[in-house]
């Protein structure tokens, strides 16, 4: 291949070009703009419900970690993330779309670049309602359960550093599912395999640890899969985190920037 | 078609089920020809065995053979625990006070008082007594009465009248079996008569709560029953268990336990050769360490029993004295396997209509029930024999391994190991179906995998990690996750405190139950599909 092109132009030529031309077929399919309100409405609705159903009772010692529990909704909201990041990139593959695709825009790892930014910008906005919505129904439902100040349980603010960290974390931790599920539909392809690897990296390594006897490993699971991610919403008991907040938002980091480059190398090597 | 001369017949005219084996004929083809298919239904076999032995077999047990002994490891380090007469493990250690009774009679008693200690779940410094430190207070499962048993030796038959902490009067027997009696506990004001007859192998259990009016509250056969048993009074109290909702799920503290009793007016009927009292330790619970926990008194009238340990089957999670683990323990990588089956089945159904093969498909079998039927069929019995294959091979790998390691796995009965095999491998079957219909429902393979993932996979997530005990609880009753229960093999025994937890093997609904809901989805599924594959252009 002749790398002359790449030195007569920067390598960011016709960005905003790929940029718009994502963000088109994007913004004019209705199924997108259903999946946001579907990823804030389902995290809203599964904290709320977690809420309601979390109590403590007077007369014992609650270890409740209340901002931690506000966020259960972002478990079910991830997985329409993952639907809403896999889709752009395996259309493109089921319908030959990729071919007019990357006629226009020769420049492969830009046109992944492209679909990444665009949907992890819309997804990131939909995660900061998500999260909002959900610590709204913590602060309105949480205090008539019996987590109340006098008991050591303060109400949620966004202005408490720690509520702060989960709420801005959670809302990168939505986009990095976002990135990471883009990573394995282009390495994948298929939008039903893509969908299926992303769920079972997502849940299948939790459940794990629910099962797993041997500490270390529970441990090492937490510290070094994807699921690392979750503890940026902790917010008390920090020590005993098998890996920190901003830490775990790293490692999930590190899996979503891996199966980009993953990706964005094999939609250069392979045949579209 | 060779006799076309006598019977020109017209493919739509055979009959249905020469058309179905057709049609079936027509998706075991489809299906095998995929080699990626083929090939995802060997990974799901591969990743449910190897991910279900990692987290079962992966435990470190230890142990000390006596305070200054060597410390051992695995195998050396298993518990021995007797077994009942239904050939489950048991626990079997409390204060006996008994005398032996030859043949027929029945002995009488007023229990006036139960009290208790228990521990905040504090370690225990060496060297200190255990009943050093801990709170006033009867666990709900503490046990004073009565008892009847053919021997002392360990996992013997019985039956027994007691009060308990929190729970009334119960009569239970062969440590599975359990009928309530009068409720409330037993105070100053409201003391409780306790009757238990002999007659041949069946005995009776009788209260009152006034020494006159007496209420039969169960009767239990004794089959082989020697002619003379002991019986007596005892006491016995089992690990405080307190489950406490925490940051990541619930935190469970444990430590052991003591009830006294205070019995009088105690009256004997029938032969009792021995004529005097004595006192034993059975079993080897806390009591029997020589700790201040199992002894008893007499003054006057009055008789003071007190002990610790249980009468009761033996269950895994943290009511167990030591690692225990279950049979179906090693299925836990199940869930891994059932994402990659749920995707081939999603996909069985959409690239139908990704590639437009369902036209062809649909003008070769216009009978569009029966195709939907022929793909389930093909799907579910692929998947079944996946889930049957897995569960065999991780079961085979996974429970030499725990044992080795030192866990005792709790021993079922062949029939529930067969039911916790086969319901694997159907619970696995169900969750193809229930994808092939969500395929055919929601045509796109993203949306239908998505939706059957959660379905299944998140409630487990959600009761087992963030939610509290009791609206997990719902979730595994409601949601097609409930089908899980066809893997416990050890039953939720109301009369033994424990954490009904996912994770810890126990389920909300019986086996059955639970099977029974995640029928009832994929039925609803599966109808919705129907109608709609009926109703909409393909």
């Amino acid at each position: 291949m002749s790398h002359a092109p790449a030195l007569r132009y920067p390598i960011w030529t016709g960005g905003r070009d790929v940029l718009r031309a994502e963000w088109t077929k994007l913004a004019t399919v209705t199924g997108p703009a259903w999946l946001l309100a579907a990823v804030v409405g389902l995290s809203v609705a599964v904290s709320a419900a977690a809420d309601a159903v979390t109590r403590c009772p007077t007369g014992i010692t609650c270890s409740v970690d209340t901002v931690k529990l506000s966020l259960t909704g972002i478990l079910l909201g991830q997985a329409v993330v993952a639907i809403l990041a896999v889709l752009p990139v395996c259309n493109e593959y089921s319908t030959g779309m990729i071919r007019v695709t990357l006629a226009a825009m020769p420049r492969r790892p830009m046109v992944l670049a492209a679909k990444a930014s665009v949907v992890t910008g819309l997804v990131l906005v939909a995660g900061i309602f998500a999260v909002l919505g959900s610590l709204v129904t913590g602060l309105l439902i949480l205090p008539g359960h019996g987590f109340t100040a006098v008991r050591g349980f303060a109400q949620l603010s966004l202005t408490y550093g720690p509520t702060l960290r989960a709420a801005i974390g959670s809302v990168l931790y939505l986009g990095l599912i976002a990135l990471l599920s883009i990573g394995i539909a282009a390495i994948v392809r298929d939008a039903a395999v893509s969908i299926g690897l992303a769920l079972g990296v997502l849940y299948v390594f939790p459940v794990l640890t629910a099962f797993i006897g041997n500490q270390t490993w529970h441990d090492r699971i937490v510290r070094y899969t994807p699921m690392a991610g979750l503890n940026v919403q902790a917010t008390t008991g920090l020590r005993s985190l098998a890996i920190g907040p901003w830490g775990g938002l790293g490692v999930l980091a590190v899996w979503a920037l891996a199966a980009l480059l993953a990706g964005g190398l094999l939609l250069r090597l392979r045949d579209a | 078609m060779s006799s076309g001369v006598l019977a020109p017949r017209r493919p739509d005219l055979r009959p249905d089920r020469v058309r179905f084996a057709q049609s079936l004929r027509a998706e075991w083809v489809k299906f095998r020809t995929v080699r990626g298919w083929v090939i995802a239904m060997v990974v799901a076999i591969l990743i449910t065995v190897f991910l279900g032995i990692f987290a079962a077999g992966n435990v470190n047990i230890g142990c000390q053979n006596g305070p200054n002994g060597p410390v051992l490891t695995g195998k050396a380090c298993t518990p021995k625990y007797p077994i009942g007469p239904g050939g489950e493990a048991v626990s079997d250690s409390y204060y006996f006070v008994r005398q032996p009774l030859a043949g027929n009679g029945s002995i009488t008693v007023r229990v006036a008082a139960l009290t208790g200690l228990h521990g905040g779940g504090g370690r225990i410094a060496t060297g200190q007594s255990p009943l050093a430190g801990m709170t006033t207070g009867v666990v709900p499962w503490a046990k004073a009465g009565l008892i009847l048993t053919s021997s002392t030796r360990l996992g013997s038959p019985y039956a027994a009248m007691m009060v308990t902490g929190a729970h009334g009067v119960r009569m239970q027997y062969n440590y599975t079996h359990d009928t309530a009696g009068l409720p409330g506990s037993v105070t100053a004001g409201s003391p409780r008569w306790l009757r238990v007859t002999r007659s041949g192998d069946r005995i009776s259990g009788y209260d009152s709560a006034d020494g006159r009016h007496w209420t039969l509250v169960g009767t239990a056969r004794l089959t082989g029953l020697p002619t003379t048993v002991q019986a007596g009074l005892f006491a016995t109290s089992p690990i405080y268990t307190v489950s406490t909702p925490g940051a990541i799920g619930s935190t469970n503290q444990s430590g052991p336990s003591q009830a006294t009793a205070v019995f009088d007016d105690v009256s004997l009927r029938g032969s009792w050769p021995a004529r005097t009292w004595t006192g034993d330790n059975v079993g080897n619970g806390p009591a029997s360490a020589g700790t201040g926990f199992g002894y008893f008194r007499r003054s006057g009238a009055a008789v003071t029993v007190s002990g610790s340990g249980d009468i009761a089957p033996l269950v895994a999670g943290p009511a167990a004295a030591s690692p225990t683990s279950t049979f179906e323990q090693p299925l836990a990588g199940l869930f891994a396997g059932l994402i990659a089956v749920v995707v081939v089945a999603a996909m069985f159904f959409t690239t139908e209509y990704r590639r437009g093969l369902i036209r062809t498909t649909l003008a070769a079998d216009p009978r569009r029930g029966r195709v939907l039927a022929a793909k389930a069929v093909v799907c579910g019995a692929v998947a079944f024999v996946v889930g049957l294959v897995a569960a065999v091979i991780a079961i085979s790998i996974g429970l030499p391994r725990q044992r080795n390691q030192g866990s005792y796995v709790l021993p079922v009965t062949t029939v529930t190991e067969v039911r916790v095999i086969v319901g694997t491998a159907a619970l696995v079957a169900l969750a193809a179906v229930l994808a092939v219909a969500a395929g055919a429902i929601l045509r796109r393979s993203a949306a239908a995998v998505t939706a059957v993932i959660v379905a299944i996979v998140l409630p487990f997530l959600l009761a087992a990690t963030v939610l509290p005990v009791s609206a997990g609880a719902w979730l595994l009753r409601l949601t097609p996750a409930a089908g899980f229960a066809i893997e416990q093999s050890i039953p939720n025994y109301p009369q033994v405190s424990n954490v009904l937890s996912p994770a810890q093997g126990s389920y909300p609904l019986p086996p059955w139950g639970g099977f029974a809901v995640l029928c009832a989805w994929v039925a609803v599924a599966l109808a919705t599909a129907y109608v709609l594959l009926r109703r909409r252009d393909a």
